[in-house]
This record gives C-alpha cells, structure tokens and sequence, in this order.
C-alpha cells in the first residue's frame, strides 16, 4: 500500500479559509443559515469551518450540528461489515433555513442522497447546499455535485483519498492511498 | 462492537455485556429519533415482522408495532383469540404458515416458558421473544437497565431491589441476568411464598422486609401480583399483601435517601404502588415506557442487519 501526499497542512489551511469566505461571501451574517456536518468524518471539517468564521471572520451567528445517515443508507443488509450510527446533533430549526451540508470527501454521492432524506426528518429547509473538501471526478453514482469544493481530484477506482485532521490524526493533510 | 452475538433474541441468559452496551448505545441514536418532528427511519423498508400475541398485552404489543413501524418495517399483527389456533393448529403449523407468506421476523408472545426457543429450532426466521410464560421477557429488562442507566447514570454498582410476586414473574428473572450481566447488586423482596426457593443460587439477596429493602437499595422496581398465575392462594388477602409489601408515599419519605421507583406495568394502583408513588417524580415508569420504543427499535434493527439478503 503506498501514499502520496494530496494537500499539506498549510494548503489546508489556506483551502479552509478560502472555502470560509466563499459561504459568507453567501449567506453574509448566517442570520438564516445553518450549517451541518455530515458524521462521521464531516464533523471534523463542519467545526473547523465553523472555527474560522466565528474566530477569524468574527461571524457570531453560526449555528452548527451534526446529522448520522446510518439508518439512511441504502445498503443495510447489503454490505460485510455492519453499519454503525453515530450522534446526530441537531439543537436548531431546519424549517425554512439555509442549510450547508459539510463532508470531507464527495465519491459516489450516495452519503449526500441518505443526508437529503435523513434532513426532512427535521423540516423543510429553504434551501440545501453541499461543501466538501475533496471532490472525486468521475466517480458519481448520483446526480449530486458540490456547491463549495475545496480541491478536486482525479481518482483512480482501486485509489483512496484519505483526509488526516489534527484532531484524530495529528495532523491536517489529505493523502492519496493505493490500496 | 457493532454486531450482536447471536441471531435471535430469546432470553438475556443468551446475551453477553458487549450485546447489552451495543444495544444501549443503539438505542441512544433511535432515542433521538423519536423526539424529532418526523419520528421515522427507512433503515427497514425491505423486513416484514410478525407480532403473534399467544397471550394479552397492551404496552408490549403496542411497543413493538410502534418500533417496527418507526423502522420502516411491515407489519402483521395476530392474537390467538381470533386465530386457527382455537381450532387445533400446532405453533409450529401456525408460525411456518405466515412465514410462507415472506416474514423475516417474528415478535412472539406465548404462555409456556421456553415457547421462544423451540419456534428459534424449527423456522427460520429471527425470533423475538416478548415474554414466554414465568420466563423471560428480555426487552422489559433491558429498558429496565437502559432506563436505569439514564437516571443514575450508569447500572454497574447500583443496588436494584425487585418487590413483589418473583415466582410468576418474568420481568424478574430477565432482570436479574440483565442486571448481574452489567454488574449491578440485585436483591428480590416479597412473601416468601411468591419467592422461589432456590433463587439465591442465582447470586441474588433475599429479603422478606420491605422497609429494609428500601434502605439498602437504590432502585426499586415494583412488580404486579399476578393472580390469573396463581392456581391457590400465596397470600391471606390483597389487604394484607399491600400492608408488608405496598410502597406509600410516606414510607419513601422516611427512608434516608431518595430511590427510584419502577414498574413493568400495568399497575394495580394502591396494591404493590399507591397513586402519589407512582405519580410521583421519584417515579420513572412512564419514562420506561418512552424508553421500550427505543430500545426494541434497537433490538429489532441489529437482528435485521443479520438477516441475509
């Protein structure tokens, strides 16, 4: 298995903020926007975005949660290995509002089709917009594209892309796995 | 962890400890699931589930069809009284006709102990036993514990005392390996005649006065006295049973601590509980029943992950 090295700490870095005005750029002081990170791996990137507009961009009114898919896939009974939920932490209105989706790498599309379901559970949002940090070319099952793409990357089938944060891995960088 | 051990759920005597946290921690997201303004979930679309009801219920049954459909699932109902079973028809003749109708599961409720692991030998379908007899009544015990675990914060330590009618009971007998499992202290407290005689070779204390009981405990889950069980009589009168064993609101309050109050359900109001006890915010007994929706969402999702496609 060999890795090479997609984003470094400091493109991450500059990646994040770019990716931080593009949403205020947007959606200006959040006052009706919320954004949502996708569990597991989204979360990570949803509270550093969240991070950079509250401490480096000063916006006060960011609400964040987070929102598990698990009993929105659609391959329960199909895949080896069980599937396993994580928290969803929604404690705000969805009605009506702007909703950012946040995942860290965007591949077939079906995660972004399970979360678009699993957010009517919680009302109607006024709109739904997708941020990932990767976008994977050629690789979509769905329909679905990112509104706020951090890097797209052309990925061969048997190729993984794996995004490292200081907060699981010590350290903020994307490889390039060949497995 | 993420799978459980075994393929149907007959009894916590076949759980482990890592089946017991997998289903809580299970049960924690679909807690979560039910208090949001679309209280559903796709994850079952593709299961059809059985609820075959041997014997009356009301909270159980409609537990387990509110969880079914919550998941997604579809859903038969039978009870025997409207059913061939009148006429003749074996369990086994019974359960193998619905399941040629394309069933993958089956919630069963029956009178006689061991019904669940029988029909788990001869069909194949997953088996959920929902109470067999004076047996076992494995999801009771584990929204017992869940609801435990809620309220104290966890269930390994705690002192948990069961009043009441143990020999008919059983919600007793699945909570005590449900309890032990996780490492709580169990005592049983009722007439001795409602107490079976070897039931301290299970590792449970026995005790025959209440007051002590209470003192010693944390938790008290108080059973029902079941009398369409008892072929004779166990005890002199009703009076007399609520007179040792009934908890009123001022012996609570001369105990020198605050414990949680239980019930399975359904209560027989001024017998085993009077109405300010069981009304009371010592009282969690609707909160376990908040708690049965979830927990058999828990249950009945990861036996489904097992079942082939």
């Amino acid at each position: 298995m060999s890795q090479k090295v997609l984003l470094n700490a400091k493109e991450v870095n500059i990646i994040l903020h770019r990716l931080a005005c593009q949403l205020i750029e947007k959606h200006n002081d959040f006052s009706n926007t919320v954004l949502i990170g996708l569990q597991p791996r989204g979360v990570f990137l949803a509270n550093r975005i969240a991070k950079i507009l509250r401490e480096d961009y000063k916006v006060k009114n960011i609400q964040l949660g987070h929102l598990d898919i698990t009993f929105y896939r659609d391959d329960f009974r199909r895949g080896d290995k069980p599937l396993e939920a994580n928290k969803t932490e929604i404690n705000f209105i969805v009605e009506d509002k702007n909703v950012v989706f946040i995942d860290d790498v965007l591949y077939t599309g079906r995660s972004i089709r399970s979360a678009l379901t699993a957010i009517q559970s919680f009302g109607r949002p006024k709109q739904i917009e997708l941020l990932t940090l990767i976008d994977r070319r050629f690789s979509r099952h769905l329909p679905i594209q990112p509104d706020y793409r951090g890097r797209q990357v052309d990925v061969i089938n048997n190729e993984k892309v794996k995004v490292h944060w200081l907060e699981n891995e010590n350290e903020d960088s994307v490889y390039l796995i060949e497995k | 962890m993420s799978e459980l051990s075994v393929n149907h759920l007959l009894g916590i005597k076949y759980l482990n400890k890592e089946d017991i946290q997998l289903i809580f921690e299970t049960a924690d997201h679909f807690k979560e699931v039910i208090n949001r303004p679309i209280k559903k979930v796709p994850s079952l679309r593709d299961i059809t589930i059985a609820n075959l009801f041997f014997e009356n219920s009301t909270r159980t049954k409609l537990s387990f069809e509110l969880a079914e459909k919550r998941l997604s699932a579809d859903v038969l109902n039978f009870s025997s009284s409207q059913s061939s079973v009148k006429k003749g028809e074996t369990l086994i003749d019974t359960v193998n006709n619905i399941l040629s109708m394309k069933v993958d599961m089956v919630v069963m409720r029956h009178p006689n102990p061991g019904a669940g692991v029988f029909l788990s030998k001869h069909v194949k379908a997953s088996i959920i036993n929902a109470g067999d007899g004076a047996h076992e009544h494995p999801t009771q015990a584990l929204l017992d514990s869940y609801s435990i675990r809620e309220t104290l914060g966890e269930v390994k330590g705690k002192k948990i005392v069961i009043v009441g009618d143990i020999l008919h009971s059983r919600v007793a007998l699945s909570n005590i390996f449900a309890l032990q499992l996780q490492g709580a202290q169990v005592m049983v407290c009722g007439p001795k005649t409602l107490i079976p005689k070897y039931i301290d070779k299970l590792g449970v204390k026995v005790e025959t006065d209440l007051i002590k009981a209470l003192n010693w405990c944390d938790v008290a889950n108080m059973l029902r006295v079941q009398n369409e069980r008892m072929d004779i009589n166990y005890f002199p009168s009703t009076r007399e049973y609520t007179q040792q064993f009934g908890v009123h609101k001022e012996l609570l309050d001369s105990l020198n601590k605050e414990i949680v109050i239980m019930h399975p359900g359904p209560i027989n109001r001024g017998v085993e509980i009077t109405s300010d006890v069981a009304d009371s915010k010592q009282s969690i007994i609707l909160n376990q029943v908040q708690n049965g929706v979830a927990i058999r969402m828990a249950v009945i999702y990861l036996l489904a992950s097992k079942i082939k496609q």
